[in-house]
């Protein structure tokens, strides 16, 4: 079977003058349809860089991106992206900033009534519908994380990438999130990749977890499957064997092996 | 998020037991503020704060010139014998006599046209030239030194080379407001673009705005307040520039009627004419930032 996803012996390397930075070195991964995956890293290592590939705002130097066996290699809503910070236009109010990415994905298709009732479902699923009229400016970072998942979630996207998506929140909240995405995930079967620098979110989300050495010419170090059966509580999980198993062999690979060193 | 489920079993015992739901209902008073005598005494005390100061500093100004000016040999007006001059000009802004003898409401009148068609086209033109600018780093390293250069000569050396090319006054000095007040607008605007976050940017490519789109719905908000200082720096100038220029080409406006009472030794007119140039100066700074405000609102809040 073809994968879903394909992330083909891809390179990425920067040209400043003569001098040729290598970020990402042979980069292949596959995701399955309806599959979570997490890339974890330290920073710098490229992270967020493979995933703007895969959304298309950046271009390979070498290898190629497959989404349903076509190339990709320009951005589009198929690959909606929520930002690590949120990127809502603030002159738009939250059911206005989702509504816009609506309107362009499913102007065609959609009757302006239906528009009208999928932006405000979305706005349900992450329970932002009371919010509808407020700006960005008025609402709370984890509120605008939600609407930005909504505003991705809107696109009916094939893959959700979410880069760092709760780097900037505060534990609670970010549990809150979680929780939310997890629930979203079990709902609508979407087919995730995150970009993620937390281990608990990583073993707590993912299906599995792709872990990436330091750059430069970062490359895939170890790809771990989490057996952990959905739908996945975060309660029971902090004495499950499997999870705790899990979280140590990150924690080894990030902190041990792959330390991450200050100098470079 | 798992919203935590309402316990329920409070709600399904009550029914059991309703003697006990039989609550008084108390009645609350409603909610009062200070009564109306007091509300106004603090905002008359409000208003109040604000205007006083003011108005002693414009007491003082005026009892200074008074009393500089009274003494015989004092070549300026005291400003007692300014508005005794002046009370028909003040009190009769409309009249028309013909030619160039009109009330000071057609003078400024004329002026501001001038000013709208100049300003008017110096917005138009400089959005467009600053959303170029800002856009095409192509455009910005071919205009932006042509600019910078042209945006130093002063608005009245751009008049003989507008005389020599119209022909004509009037299109003159449309031509030197347009030419005084559209570097702001240009060069504020490139800025502004160029200071769109690329997190929008990122968003229009992953909704594939078009071009169009892309103006109207990230473009133009998102650089709305620096294009509006841009406006508001023009609109000054504007104004600045006017004046200079109607003095050089004549006809009806209040730049001619400063320089005709020069020439006609009223200086008392002159002193009312500066008067009214500045506070319509003000009054267009002011409507302009009311515009900004009205358009950016949410857009600065982030």
């Amino acid at each position: 079977m073809q994968p879903y996803l394909r992330i083909d012996h891809v390179d990425k390397s920067f040209s400043r003058g003569a001098v040729t930075t290598v970020v990402l070195k042979d980069i292949t991964l596959t995701i399955d349809k309806g599959e979570f995956v997490s890339i974890i890293g330290h920073s710098g290592c490229g992270k967020t860089t493979l995933l703007n590939i895969v959304a298309g705002l950046a271009s390979v130097s070498a290898g190629c991106v497959l989404l349903e066996n076509r190339e990709v290699n320009e951005p589009g809503p198929d690959r909606a992206v929520v930002f690590q910070n949120h990127s809502l236009l603030p002159w738009l109010t939250v059911y206005d900033n989702v509504r816009l990415a609506v309107d362009k994905v499913f102007g065609g298709a959609k009757s302006r009534h239906e528009r009208d009732a999928w932006t405000l479902h979305n706005l349900d699923l992450v329970q932002m519908a009371h919010a509808r009229d407020k700006r960005p400016g008025e609402i709370s970072g984890g509120m605008k994380q939600r609407v930005g998942l909504a505003r991705a979630l809107a696109m009916e996207p094939k893959v959700l990438l979410l880069d760092e998506p709760f780097g900037a929140l505060d534990a609670l909240t970010r549990a809150h999130l979680q929780d939310s995405v997890m629930a979203i995930h079990q709902k609508l079967a979407n087919t995730v990749l995150m970009i993620t620098h937390d281990v608990d979110e990583a073993v707590l989300l993912s299906d599995r977890i792709v872990m990436m050495t330091n750059g430069p010419a970062a490359c895939i170090g170890e790809v771990l499957e989490v057996p952990l059966a959905r739908p996945r509580k975060r309660l029971e999980l902090a004495s499950s064997a499997t999870y705790l198993k899990c979280r140590q062999r990150v924690l080894e690979f990030l902190y041990e092996r792959h330390r991450f060193v200050e100098a470079a | 998020m798992n919203m935590p489920l309402v316990k329920t079993e409070p709600m399904m015992a009550a029914p059991a037991r309703p003697a006990a739901m039989t609550a008084t209902v108390l009645p609350l008073a409603p909610p009062q503020g200070p009564p109306l005598a007091k509300r106004m005494l603090g905002w008359s005390r409000e208003i109040a704060a604000r205007l006083v100061p003011p108005v002693v500093v414009i007491a003082l100004a005026l009892l200074v010139w008074e009393l500089v000016c009274r003494k015989a040999g004092a070549t300026l007006p005291p400003p007692s014998k300014v508005i005794n001059d002046t009370w028909e000009l003040i009190t009769h802004p409309f009249y028309d006599r013909g030619g160039l003898d009109k009330g000071l409401f057609w003078h400024l009148s004329a002026s501001l046209q001038r000013v709208a068609k100049g300003y008017a086209l110096a917005s138009i033109v400089g959005v467009a030239l600053g959303t170029l600018v800002g856009q095409s780093t192509w455009a910005m390293r071919g205009l932006d030194p042509i600019f910078q250069v042209l945006r130093t000569v002063p608005p009245l050396a751009w008049l003989p080379l507008s005389l020599a090319a119209f022909r004509d006054g009037e299109p003159s000095a449309i031509f030197v407001i347009f030419i005084t007040a559209i570097w702001p607008v240009i060069i504020n605007t490139a800025v502004g673009i160029r200071n769109i976050p690329q997190d929008y940017r990122n968003v229009a490519a992953v909704l594939r705005l078009n071009h169009l789109e892309f103006f109207w719905k990230i473009m133009v908000p998102s650089a709305a307040p620096y294009i509006f200082t841009g406006l508001r720096i023009g609109i000054g100038l504007s104004w600045l520039a006017i004046v200079a220029a109607e003095m050089l080409i004549g006809g009806v406006g209040i730049g001619f009627f400063i320089w005709d009472a020069w020439n006609s030794s009223h200086i008392s007119e002159i002193i009312l004419a500066l008067v009214y140039v500045g506070v319509i100066g003000f009054v267009l700074d002011r409507i302009v930032a009311a515009l900004a405000n009205i358009v950016t609102r949410g857009t600065a809040a982030n």
